[in-house]
Parts: C-alpha cells; sequence; structure tokens
C-alpha cells in the first residue's frame, strides 16, 4: 500500500500509534500499566459485546434504552457513562497516588504519562464524571418534581446525550490510540499550541470537550425551558422543591458558561488547524485571552458542578431529618446569588498573572463574597435537623461527612480568594488539595447521595445499605486520607502536576495520601459489589409504594419504577412539599376522579446517531482522516434536517382505560404493603409505604 | 512543624523576607477569622446528628418549624461581618503585597532579568553583564528587583521562603520584588507545568553578605561561559540544569548550576522584542517547540 494511499485512509495514524502493543515492545512497568489500560478498554468493550449476545440484550438495550427519549432512561444512561468514566477516573487517581508516593525515588512512571494521567484524570472526572452524574440526577428528577410527562425537547435530550457519550469515547479511545494531551484539564496555550505538541493529544482533548460541551449546552436549554414551562398546574416558583431549583440555576449556568468554552476550544483548534494565532506567541497570539476565556467557563462551572448536589442535600436533609427544609425561600435566594456571582470571579484562576493590584483586590472580594450565601446554605442545613428525628441512612451519611468536609474547604477557599495567599499556593497541591475537598465532599458525594436515594424511584427496589454503608465510610476515609496530607505538602512548596520530587519532607505526607488511595479504591469496589448485591436481592427491598424514605416530594408520589407517562393525571399542586401534606392529610394515595388518554413522544435514533458520528467527527479530526470528519459531519447535518422536516413520526399514544388499569392496580397493590414506620426504613418489611409517626412533644 | 529541621528553607510557613512573612501572617490572620463561621459546624453537625437521632425521643421534634426570623439575623450578618473584615485586610495587603511594588529599603534593589526556558529559569544580572542557570544569588538585607518573561511557553516564578508567584509569559515582562532578612539557601521553581522536564526546574536562591555577593560576581566574571547568541541557542533546548551544566559548565562551578559572562546588555530586552515582530518566528527559531530541539539535535 503506498504511502499517499495510507494518509489519505488514515490520516496520520499509524502503528506506533497504538497503545496496546507498546508493552510487547518495550517491555517495562510504564509501558505494561499503558498497555494494560488499553487491553482494560478493549476487553471490557468485548466482554460487554459478548454478555449482551449471550443474554440475547441487544434488541432490548437498542429499543428500550438507546432510542429512548424517556428522561428517566436518558438519565440513567448518563449515570451509567458517570460510574465508568468514575471508575477510570479514580484508577487513574489511584496510580498518581502512588506515583508520588514513591516519587522521592522517581516512582515507576514516566514524566510523560504522569502528565497524561493528570490531562485525562481531570478532564474525565470534571467532563465525564460529575458532568453526566448530575444531568443524570437531573434528568431522572426533575421532570417527576415539576409534575411534567418529559422535557420540553424529548429529542433533544437524546441527541445532548449523544454527543455527551461521544467526547467519552474519544477519552476512552485515546487509551487505545494514540496518546492523550499532557496540558492539564484547562490545556492552557502556548503549551498546547502544535509547534510545541505537534501530537493527536490536545486534539483529543479539543474534541472531547467540544463535544460533549455542546451537548452539555443544549441540556442547559432543555433544562430552562422545561422548568419553565413544564410545570403542572399551581406548581408556582416558589413551590418547586429546592432540587428543581438547583437544577434550574445549574441550567442557567450551563447555558451562559458552556460557549465560553467552546469558543476558546474552537479558537485553539483554529490555531491547531489552520494556522490561526489567537494563542501563540508570536504575531499578536496572547494565552491571556485563552486563560479569561477559559475561567469565564471554568468558574461557574464549579457551581455548576456543586449545585446539583447542594439540591440532592437539601431533599436528604429534609427527609431523613422528618422535617421541612429549613429556610426555603433562604435557600433559593442563596442558590440564585450563588449562581449571579460566580459570573464575576474568574480572574481568581490567575491572580499571578501580572495584573495591579486594584483588580486583584476587587475580584478577591468578589470571591469571598460567594462565601456568604453559600455559608448560609450550610447553617439552614444545619437548622433542618434541629429538632428532627434524624436517621443515619447512607444519603444521610453522605451529607453529614459532607457539611463538616465542605467547610474546610470553604475555609482553604477564603484563604485562596486572597491574592496574598494565592501568591503562595497557587499551583501547589494546596490548591489540588482546596477542589478535590469541594468536589469530592461536595459534587462525588452529593451524586452518590442522590445515587442511593432516588435508585429505588427509577428500578423500584432500594439499594443494600451494608454495602452502602462500607462504600461510604471508605469514600470519606479515603477522602481525608489521600487529600489533608496534599493540603500540608502544598503549603510547603510542592508544584501540582509533578511526577517527582527530591524533598524527602514531602515523603510521609504521600505515603499517607498513598493510603488514602487504598481506602478510595475499596470505595469504588464496594460501588460495584453494592451493585451486585441489591440486584441479586432485590426482593427482599422491593419499593412498592414508590415511598421508601417518607419522603416530601411529588416524585415520590408515583410508583417506583416509574411509568413512562409519570403521573396517571397531572397533578394539581396547592403547597411546598405537596406530596409530605397530602400524607399528612390522609390523602396520599388518592385516585384520581378521570383519566384522559396520554400522549409520549416517539422514539428517535438522534442519540445513537449523534454518539456515533459525533465520535467519527472527533476521531477523524484527530487523525486528519478529513473524509470520515466530513462524512461524519453530513450525516450528523442531514439527519438532523431532515429529523426537523419529518418531525416526530412515531409519537406514542396510551389510552385512558390503560391508564387508569394501570394505577388502579398500583393502588390496589399499595393498599396491600402494611406501612412501616421509620425505625423499619433498613428493614425487608420497608416495602414503600411510609407509617405516619407522631412523636410527643418532649421538653428539651 | 511542616518543614522538618532542613536549613534550606523551601516554604513560607518558616519566613525568610518580609514579603514572604506577611503572607504567612496574612494566612494565619484569614484563618482564624474564618474560623469564627466554620468552627460551628464542625463541632454543630455531629451535636445536632446525635442530639436529634431519631431513636432519642426524649429530644423535642418540630417536623414543621421551618423559619426563624431570629436566627436569619445571625446566620445571614455573621458571615457578612467575616467577609467585611477579611475585605479590608484582602485590600489592604493585596496593595502591600503586590509583587510589582518596590520594596522600602535604603539601598537601591539588585536588579535581576529572569528568563523562563524549558526547563531551567536564566538569571541575567544586567548592571554586571553576567548571568547564571540554576542559581540566583544576591544580597541579604537589599531588595531583589526582577523582570520576567519566557523564551518558550508560559511558566511561573516562585521562591515560596521569600515571596509569591509570578507568572513569566513570552512577549511580556512581569514583575517581582523580593528581599531575603537572613544569609541561607532558598529553594525556587517553576510551578507552571511545561513538559517532562518540569519536575527539575528548581534552583537555589542564595542569600549572601555584600561581601561574599561582590567576591560571587567576580568569580562569575572570571569563571563563567561566554553567553552569546550561539550558546544561548543551545541554552534555550529543553533542558534540565543539570544538562546545562553538563554542556556548559566546568569543574570550578558548583554542581548543577551553570555561569556565563560577557552577556549582551540587550539581550533581555531583545528575548522579549523578538515576539512583536510582523512576521511570525518560525517554529525552528522558537526554543521549546519540537522543530526547535529537533534543529539542536541534528546539528
Amino acid at each position: 500500500m503506498s504511502h499517499s494511499f495510507w494518509s489519505l485512509v488514515f490520516g496520520r495514524l499509524d502503528f506506533d500509534s497504538l497503545d496496546f502493543l507498546k508493552a510487547f515492545f518495550h517491555p517495562d512497568l510504564n509501558d505494561v500499566i499503558l498497555s494494560g489500560a488499553s487491553w482494560v478498554v478493549i476487553l471490557g468493550a468485548v466482554v460487554t459485546a459478548a454478555l449482551l449476545t449471550w443474554f440475547r440484550l441487544w434488541v432490548p438495550l437498542w429499543s428500550k434504552w438507546l432510542i429512548s427519549v424517556d428522561h428517566k432512561r436518558i438519565g440513567v444512561m448518563y449515570i451509567v457513562l458517570a460510574l465508568i468514566m468514575l471508575a477510570r477516573g479514580v484508577l487513574e487517581g489511584v496510580v498518581m497516588r502512588a506515583q508520588q508516593a514513591d516519587g522521592l525515588h522517581g516512582g515507576f512512571v514516566s514524566a510523560d504519562h504522569f502528565a497524561q494521567l493528570f490531562s485525562t484524570h481531570g478532564t474525565i472526572m470534571i467532563f465525564f464524571m460529575a458532568m453526566p452524574f448530575l444531568t443524570g440526577l437531573i434528568n431522572i428528577v426533575v421532570p417527576l418534581q415539576i409534575g411534567a410527562r418529559d422535557v420540553s425537547f424529548p429529542m433533544l435530550n437524546s441527541l445532548s446525550l449523544g454527543l455527551t457519550v461521544s467526547g467519552a469515547m474519544l477519552v476512552m479511545i485515546s487509551l487505545v490510540i494514540g496518546d492523550f494531551s499532557t496540558g492539564g484539564w484547562t490545556a492552557y496555550p502556548p503549551y498546547t499550541e502544535p509547534d510545541f505538541q505537534p501530537g493527536a493529544g490536545v486534539d483529543y482533548w479539543i474534541w472531547a470537550v467540544t463535544i460533549a460541551g455542546l451537548g452539555s449546552t443544549l441540556t442547559g436549554i432543555n433544562f430552562v425551558v422545561t422548568i419553565l414551562k413544564e410545570r403542572a398546574p399551581g406548581m408556582t416558583l416558589l413551590r418547586m422543591p429546592i432540587f428543581t431549583w438547583n437544577a434550574l440555576c445549574t441550567s442557567l449556568l450551563l447555558v451562559f458558561a458552556m460557549p465560553p468554552l467552546t469558543v476558546a476550544g474552537l479558537m485553539l483548534a483554529a490555531d491547531r488547524y489552520l494556522g490561526f494565532h489567537f494563542f501563540t506567541n508570536t504575531l499578536g497570539g496572547n494565552m491571556m485571552n485563552y486563560a479569561n476565556l477559559f475561567w469565564q467557563f471554568g468558574h461557574p462551572e464549579v457551581y455548576i458542578l456543586i449545585l446539583p448536589a447542594f439540591g440532592v442535600y437539601g431533599e436528604v436533609i429534609a427527609t431523613f431529618s422528618g422535617k421541612r427544609l429549613y429556610g426555603y425561600v433562604t435557600l433559593v435566594i442563596a442558590t440564585m446569588a450563588i449562581g449571579f456571582l460566580s459570573f464575576g470571579v474568574w480572574l481568581h484562576h490567575f491572580f499571578t498573572m501580572g495584573q495591579d493590584a486594584d483588580v486583584n483586590a476587587v475580584f478577591g472580594i468578589a470571591t469571598m463574597l460567594i462565601g456568604i450565601p453559600t455559608g448560609v446554605k450550610v447553617y439552614d442545613w444545619m437548622a433542618t435537623m434541629f429538632r428532627g428525628r434524624i436517621r443515619f441512612s447512607v444519603p444521610m451519611v453522605y451529607a453529614l461527612a459532607f457539611m463538616v468536609l465542605f467547610v474546610l474547604g470553604g475555609l482553604t477557599g477564603i484563604l485562596l480568594a486572597n491574592p496574598t495567599v494565592d501568591f503562595q499556593v497557587h499551583n501547589t497541591l494546596f490548591l489540588v488539595a482546596h477542589f478535590h475537598n469541594m468536589l469530592i465532599p461536595g459534587t462525588l458525594f452529593g451524586m452518590l447521595a442522590g445515587y442511593t436515594y432516588w435508585f429505588p424511584k427509577v428500578f423500584g427496589f432500594r439499594l443494600n445499605d451494608r454495602w452502602g454503608y462500607i462504600a461510604a465510610f471508605s469514600w470519606i476515609i479515603g477522602y481525608f486520607l489521600a487529600f489533608m496530607p496534599l493540603y500540608a505538602v502544598g503549603l510547603m512548596g510542592m508544584t501540582r502536576r509533578t511526577v517527582s520530587y527530591t524533598n524527602s519532607a514531602f515523603e510521609p505526607w504521600f505515603l499517607v495520601a498513598g493510603a488514602g488511595a487504598f481506602f478510595v479504591t475499596v470505595a469504588l469496589v464496594s460501588l460495584c459489589v453494592q451493585l451486585y448485591v441489591s440486584i441479586r436481592d432485590r426482593e427482599l427491598t422491593r419499593d412498592i409504594g414508590g415511598d421508601p424514605w417518607n419522603a416530601r416530594t411529588l416524585e415520590w408520589a408515583t410508583p417506583s419504577p416509574v411509568p413512562a407517562y409519570n403521573f396517571p393525571v397531572m397533578p394539581h399542586i396547592h403547597a411546598l412539599d405537596a406530596f409530605a401534606v397530602a400524607k399528612e392529610a390522609g390523602f396520599g394515595y388518592q385516585e384520581p376522579t378521570s383519566y384522559s388518554d396520554i400522549h409520549l413522544p416517539g422514539n428517535t435514533w438522534a442519540g445513537v446517531i449523534a454518539a456515533v458520528f459525533g465520535t467519527a467527527l472527533g476521531f477523524g479530526l484527530v487523525w486528519h482522516m478529513w473524509w470520515l470528519a466530513w462524512l461524519s459531519l453530513a450525516v450528523l447535518a442531514v439527519s438532523l434536517i431532515a429529523r426537523a422536516l419529518l418531525g416526530d413520526r412515531h409519537p406514542v399514544k396510551i389510552p385512558a382505560t390503560e391508564v387508569r388499569r394501570q394505577y388502579r392496580a398500583w393502588l390496589e397493590k399499595v393498599r396491600a404493603v402494611t406501612p412501616v414506620t421509620r425505625a423499619l426504613e433498613w428493614d425487608h418489611r420497608n416495602c414503600g409505604v411510609a407509617a405516619t409517626e407522631y412523636f410527643e412533644e418532649a421538653a428539651e | 512543624m511542616l518543614t522538618g529541621c532542613s536549613d534550606k528553607s523551601q516554604s513560607f510557613l518558616t519566613p525568610d523576607g518580609p514579603v514572604s512573612a506577611l503572607e504567612h501572617y496574612h494566612l494565619w490572620l484569614i484563618t482564624l477569622i474564618t474560623l469564627i463561621v466554620v468552627a460551628p459546624v464542625v463541632v454543630g453537625v455531629p451535636l445536632l446528628a446525635w442530639r436529634y437521632r431519631y431513636g432519642n425521643t426524649r429530644a423535642r421534634y418540630a417536623p414543621n418549624w421551618d423559619f426563624s426570623t431570629a436566627l436569619e439575623w445571625p446566620m445571614w450578618l455573621v458571615p457578612v461581618a467575616i467577609v467585611a473584615v477579611l475585605s479590608v485586610y484582602l485590600w489592604i495587603y493585596t496593595h502591600e503585597l503586590d509583587p510589582y511594588r518596590p520594596i522600602a529599603a535604603d539601598k537601591p534593589p539588585l536588579r535581576v532579568q529572569v528568563v523562563g526556558l524549558d526547563w531551567k529559569w536564566l538569571f541575567i544580572y544586567p548592571d554586571y553583564h553576567i548571568a547564571t542557570v540554576g542559581e540566583l544569588a544576591f544580597p541579604q538585607d537589599r531588595p531583589v528587583s526582577m523582570e520576567l518573561t519566557t523564551d518558550t511557553v508560559m511558566q511561573s516564578f516562585m521562591i515560596p521562603a521569600l515571596g509569591g508567584q509570578i507568572y513569566a509569559m513570552p512577549g511580556m515582562v512581569t514583575r517581582l520584588n523580593l528581599e531575603a532578612d537572613r544569609t541561607g539557601e532558598f529553594e525556587g521553581m517553576n510551578t507552571q507545568y511545561n513538559g517532562d522536564g518540569f519536575h527539575a526546574q528548581h534552583f537555589q536562591a542564595v542569600a549572601i553578605t555584600p561581601q561574599d555577593f561582590d567576591r560571587w560576581v567576580k568569580t562569575v566574571q572570571h569563571n563563567g561561559a561566554a553567553l552569546n547568541p550561539t550558546s544561548y541557542g543551545i541554552l534555550a533546548r529543553s533542558s534540565t540544569p543539570a544538562e546545562v551544566h553538563n554542556q556548559f559548565g566546568d569543574a570550578a562551578m558548583p554542581k548543577d548550576i551553570t555561569f556565563f559572562n560577557d552577556v549582551a546588555s540587550r539581550l533581555f530586552a531583545g528575548i522579549v522584542m523578538r515576539y512583536h515582530g510582523d512576521r511570525a518566528v518560525s517554529p525552528a527559531e522558537e526554543p521549546g517547540t519540537v522543530a526547535y530541539n529537533a534543529k539542536l539535535a541534528s546539528k
């Protein structure tokens, strides 16, 4: 085969790019790890395909899941993606901790490999773990909380998922074919300009983040519209559950914060592909513009990551304290204040760029202002616990650990907001410890609390408690051991992204952090075991009534698993915490007086097409396989335009009689269930119907 | 506590100059003030959780209590007051510790021009026509006034024991003013990742007596390699301080440290201005690029 023909078809892809072969040619530990990781991806894909074939699951997977527009199924697919990426992200973190535990002696990973590890770890955890996880939860929960049939734009929802999957696929493919960027998750130029990094790595980063970022923008638009337009009659804005408020604020942030990232990514791409000079050293290029653009996305992004978790904590703390949420209006104001302020602080990510003290001081003070509504939120959650009846269920364990650990991260955040201190700890492991402090106890614990809390609503059975506790405590201990030492070494002057060091005073701290990584690994394994055990023992934790936690909001008034149409008739909302109020009044499970036909949107191939051809588009661009890029772009454009012209050709109609039959059957089952008090919350007798409990008002 | 008992100072936890001392003070000041709002949470959450646990039927239960104006005031006002106080300190210290602000002293500052290269810093002493790699020597109790740029990707310069960091960027000049109030060795580094040799981009900042400094300058003037366009071209390729020493150093220079003399007075300005031409600097002429390193390797 001639060279020119090869490059026409495969672009710049060659045999040296195939990572999974490297260990055979260079059998040292570094390359064995690299190739081993590729083989895990390859074998994982093969085994999954084999199992699907063996159990004849391809057809149900396709018809019930991949082409579904049901917001709950799309949400579940987001979370499956998040959990897969979580596994990879955690394992990369563990390798980095192990490397630095041995870093005084050089460790076992090469500098280049280490750089790829911190770049993929950051990119994956932010864009392909946290974002899909919170998007998944929002998808599952919001339409149920506001009493809607589905989101405003179900096809767009599927498309967003497809685009997100494309980005994740590109990052996974980079493990098998070629290298990933070494420029960190922020990809600062000029280091990421082609003269310095000519390989495929930075291009993988650009297209993964840009394609997935488009999906996130569309998700933001979808949920802003859904929350503002699809609420059930009577659900005024101030009757929306607190999670929905946080989802609304998150969606607004997505709409306004993702475009700067897309623009920054495309401008970097223009530099790399078309010889532009936006961020180069010469011809007027300036990386300071990139830093500004990136963090105009990047700072609101951290609130995109944390606000949904705040929403989960609001629901979880109120539910497991057996109380109304304290200061609902205050929390709403605080949430929106955080969202608003988040756009005015981006400069604190580069106090060290040489602007004058006035500018730094203004942005420093603006940053500290965010601490006020955030602090108020924490106090409101504490006041929610005050005079409650607190059950230490798994989601509540996460919430309690979050409150204690999160304020420590708040303290270090205030420190970082001060330019004087930031000059010292910027770019050190102190900063790394700070944002892991916010993102693990904050975002990840929140997501895992939400996962545990809403799992029965989606699948109809509860997750196993024992393994849930093991996972939660492993996360808490692992987080504490792995990241508290990084505060110390950061203050001692240990830079981030550093493969090895010569200061022996760092070593004991890194050994402790390495032990933390072990606990985090245990936590990850426990989550897998929990899922297996929970599915195996699902008959013991059936959630027949749909309300296993004696919860307060509308989604718990539906059967578990929720039918595709969510509600048999549109609910009318008369109060905040509508379901709790109805239960108190004894009207928790009322049959509607009349039913009508329900119309649901038909399935769509949009998501699958976006996932397959989005990935192909990115892959073609990364490897300069121009025919593939153009072909994929054409397929995406033509299919979208065709869908727009044809409309939804297969809408589904569910006749009123069928809805009535299903709903009556469920009510029948609910009446057969014995309501349980909260003392039996963990017991197999908890079938999802809560008994009303009255406690005598004892004196303090 | 954190730095052990090593004589060499690594961090601002044991500050050795006026800038780092004030940064260190500000760190603990903020921490103490912020603890006023943080400590109640750390202590209060476990106490509330235990007191109001499900099994404790003696504690009062108020399921419908969801607001209290009396509680709302301190919830908002205490954090507001804390942030107000912190803001005043922030404003004052941010201005006082502005890296661009000259340090008041009776002696004129020592001028140093810092050029970031992959994976080392080049320190040019324009008043003495010397330059060093791997070591930044200066007299104690005399301010050092630095101008920084890079001749490759962005870097960030820091000597933690003396003061905070500042970015160095190609085609641009940033400033940093530091001072050491004792003699000693202080670890210095780049904190901004710039490739495989990043972890090796460290140097010694050495504060010595004025007499020793004069002697040191003479040593470098007599004992250095000439820094001309050719040797700068080789110096600028991606290499660690140890590799630079192997290339240019001799037995008279300390380990991993290289001295240069005959430094042209326009060197720093030339490095900054070369990125401002109306034609692109070709990759083969741009240190840090793959093409630049390949060109030098082939020679």
